[in-house]
């Protein structure tokens, strides 16, 4: 009986134990969420009211409520196309060569470990690199164009992986397939291999971006200026030939360097500012997460192979 | 020699498969090229860095960068003691790390172990998000909530100081400490967990004694890349812990960083070949160095838990 008993309580105490820790789990949780909301609340309550059609249409200013984002979003948008231009085609014909080219040898085993190496290089380490090698060796200074090629080495990592995830998930039987009509290896790439993973390239590439908007430390270090009151060039003008690339040379500022620019101010007025600048950033980066991740989601329940 | 022997429309075929061939070779090694991309920047990284590091030590001897108590690069009695930088490097990361590894294990184990299907699809999506908030948001973060909110129990706490920023940049690393120890988790085999159930065991149970020492190598390399991203971490600590180069391991005084140190230079406008440009490539390079290594004992870790199962 006595042995019973204490089995009981040695029992009870075990599955105690375990309603603790799913207790201790779901706290876990809250806080993470905590944390979230309180990042929001923050933002909201603070620089909501600078939230106007106004501060997307101002430039910098050195009066706080006249200061807007105007020079610091189209800077970002004309840096992500950069971005875009060059992480893309980069990364899906790296990612092509190592899952349908590459053999198992040395060089791929190199490409291999490099990629997983860049990976985890602190972002700034690339901002030196583009110091160094674009604003100092190729003479590009801190322009539009240097901070989209820093922007895409950086998130050519993402758009690798994502990439070969994809192609991986296409099964043998589709290449064999095409072969067995007689295509070459190129033509069962671009006609079944690349359709077929695009969505997952895409919510690659989506991610991608959506890390190199928010990044701040390479592109303060290639020297991007805080303080800007024009806009880059148009690409497209009135005369012929009716395109320019002046804006890829063109000075330029960015969302986050505006962002840092307002927080590292004293005055208390640009605080507010620095909030709704935030919440703009936020907001972007957020949504073009949400679309990654419906991506893949739709992409999951979809795939039947 | 083939062709010209053969019928035209034999001919025909052959050149066409000859400019098809062709072309294949040229779109492999187009596709070659874009992949060494990877490697050329490696190599770009380390030999900009070398570069310009070895110009620094040809002036500042290596001896007194490991070993001076001071750092003042841009005064006139110039001192380069990195031990300074880091410092504030390893301070803020210690505290990031007492914060966010207790946190994303705990998290990843419940994920993992206990919470039901539906919760857990919520909940890593949500944690992904979080990963996605752009860093200089939660430097914004740390500086004008966290702070103010740890005044209130700490009276005394300076504005910038290395224990909000830390903590902050904790919350950041969590997503990637539980999203990686949980995969580590969810590899092992299901025959083991039910082997301990079998025996009696409890969910805990089960998990602490069996899940997590078979997930131990993927969990250590979780832990290894959350070093690595909170050393390397730049704009928390640039906005949140100030720029005072300080010799202190004290998480209430503020500090530079080696990140937050480049970060202030490159604001400014240091003339190109200076010994004050230099600097940032020697702190760079420190940085480098030490992230390299644990990128590489991560890599080794996850590799060998991959192998087993």
């Amino acid at each position: 009986m006595a042995v019973a008993a204490d089995l009981r309580v040695t029992i009870a105490r075990a599955k105690r134990r375990d309603v603790m820790f799913v207790a201790l789990g779901v706290a876990a949780l809250l806080f993470a969420a905590c944390t979230f909301v309180a990042l929001f609340v923050d933002m909201i309550s603070s620089g909501w009211t600078r939230l106007n059609p106004d501060f997307f249409t101002e430039f910098g200013s050195r009066r706080a409520e006249r200061a807007g984002i105007l020079a610091a979003w189209v800077g970002s948008f004309a840096v992500m196309i950069v971005t875009a231009l060059f992480a893309v085609p980069l990364g899906v014909a790296a990612g092509i060569y190592l899952e349908e080219y590459g053999s198992r040898n040395r060089l791929t085993a190199l490409i291999e470990i490099n990629i997983n190496n860049l990976a985890g290089v602190p972002s700034i380490v690339y901002g030196l690199l583009a110091l160094g090698l674009f604003v100092h060796t190729f003479g590009l200074g801190a322009s539009v164009l240097t901070a989209g090629l820093t922007l895409s080495l950086l998130i050519l990592p993402v758009v690798i992986v994502a990439t070969r995830e994809a192609i991986r998930s296409i099964p043998g039987a589709v290449r064999e397939a095409a072969y067995a009509l007689g295509a070459t290896r190129w033509q069962m790439i671009q006609h079944h291999v690349l359709p077929y993973s695009m969505p997952g390239i895409l919510t690659g590439v989506i991610i991608g971006l959506s890390r190199a908007i928010g990044e701040t430390a390479p592109i303060i270090t290639i020297g991007a200026v805080s303080f800007i009151a024009f806009l880059p060039p148009a690409p497209l003008t009135s005369d012929p030939p009716f395109l320019s690339f002046d804006w890829l040379a063109s000075p330029f500022t960015a969302m986050p360097i505006q962002i840092f620019n307002w927080t590292s101010r004293p005055e208390e007025a640009f605080q507010a500012n620095a909030s709704a600048a935030a919440l703009v950033l936020v907001g972007m980066t957020l949504l073009m997460n949400a679309i990654a991740i419906w991506l893949r989601y739709r992409l999951r329940r979809n795939l039947n192979w | 020699m083939a062709d010209a022997q053969a019928p035209p429309v034999i001919a025909g075929r052959l050149a066409h498969r000859r400019s098809r061939h062709l072309r294949e070779r040229f779109i492999e090694a187009l596709l070659l090229a874009a992949a060494l991309v990877a490697v050329a920047t490696t190599l770009g990284i380390v030999f900009i860095l070398l570069k310009e590091s070895l110009s620094f030590f040809s002036q500042v001897s290596i001896v007194d960068f490991f070993t001076d108590s001071q750092w003042t690069p841009l005064f006139s009695d110039a001192h380069f003691g990195i031990w300074v930088l880091l410092s504030g490097t390893l301070t803020s990361s210690a505290i990031a790390l007492s914060l966010a590894i207790p946190l994303g294990t705990v998290l990843a184990i419940y994920l993992s172990e206990f919470a039901s299907p539906r919760v857990r699809e919520v909940a890593k999506p949500t944690l992904e998000l979080l990963a996605g908030i752009p860093t200089i948001v939660f430097g914004y973060f740390a500086l004008f909530f966290v702070t103010p909110m740890l005044k209130t129990f700490i009276p005394g706490l300076p504005g910038f100081n290395l224990l909000s920023a830390g903590l902050v940049m904790g919350v950041m690393i969590v997503p990637y400490i539980s999203s990686i120890s949980e995969d580590a988790m969810r590899a092992v085999p299901m025959s083991l967990r039910e082997g301990a159930f079998a025996m009696g065991a409890t969910r805990l149970q089960t998990a602490l004694t069996v899940v997590v020492p078979a997930a131990f190598s993927g969990l250590a390399a979780a832990y290894i890349l959350g070093i690595s991203r909170a050393v390397g971490e730049t704009m928390i600590v640039a906005v949140a812990a100030g720029n005072q180069p300080n010799l202190t391991f004290n998480p209430m005084d503020q500090a530079a960083t080696i990140t937050a140190y480049i970060v202030q230079v490159a604001k400014g406008d240091l003339p190109h070949g200076s010994v004050g440009y230099q600097t940032i490539f020697a702190a760079g390079l420190t940085l480098f160095v030490l992230t390299l290594c644990f990128n590489l004992l991560g890599y080794w870790l996850r590799r060998r838990y991959r192998e087993v199962y």
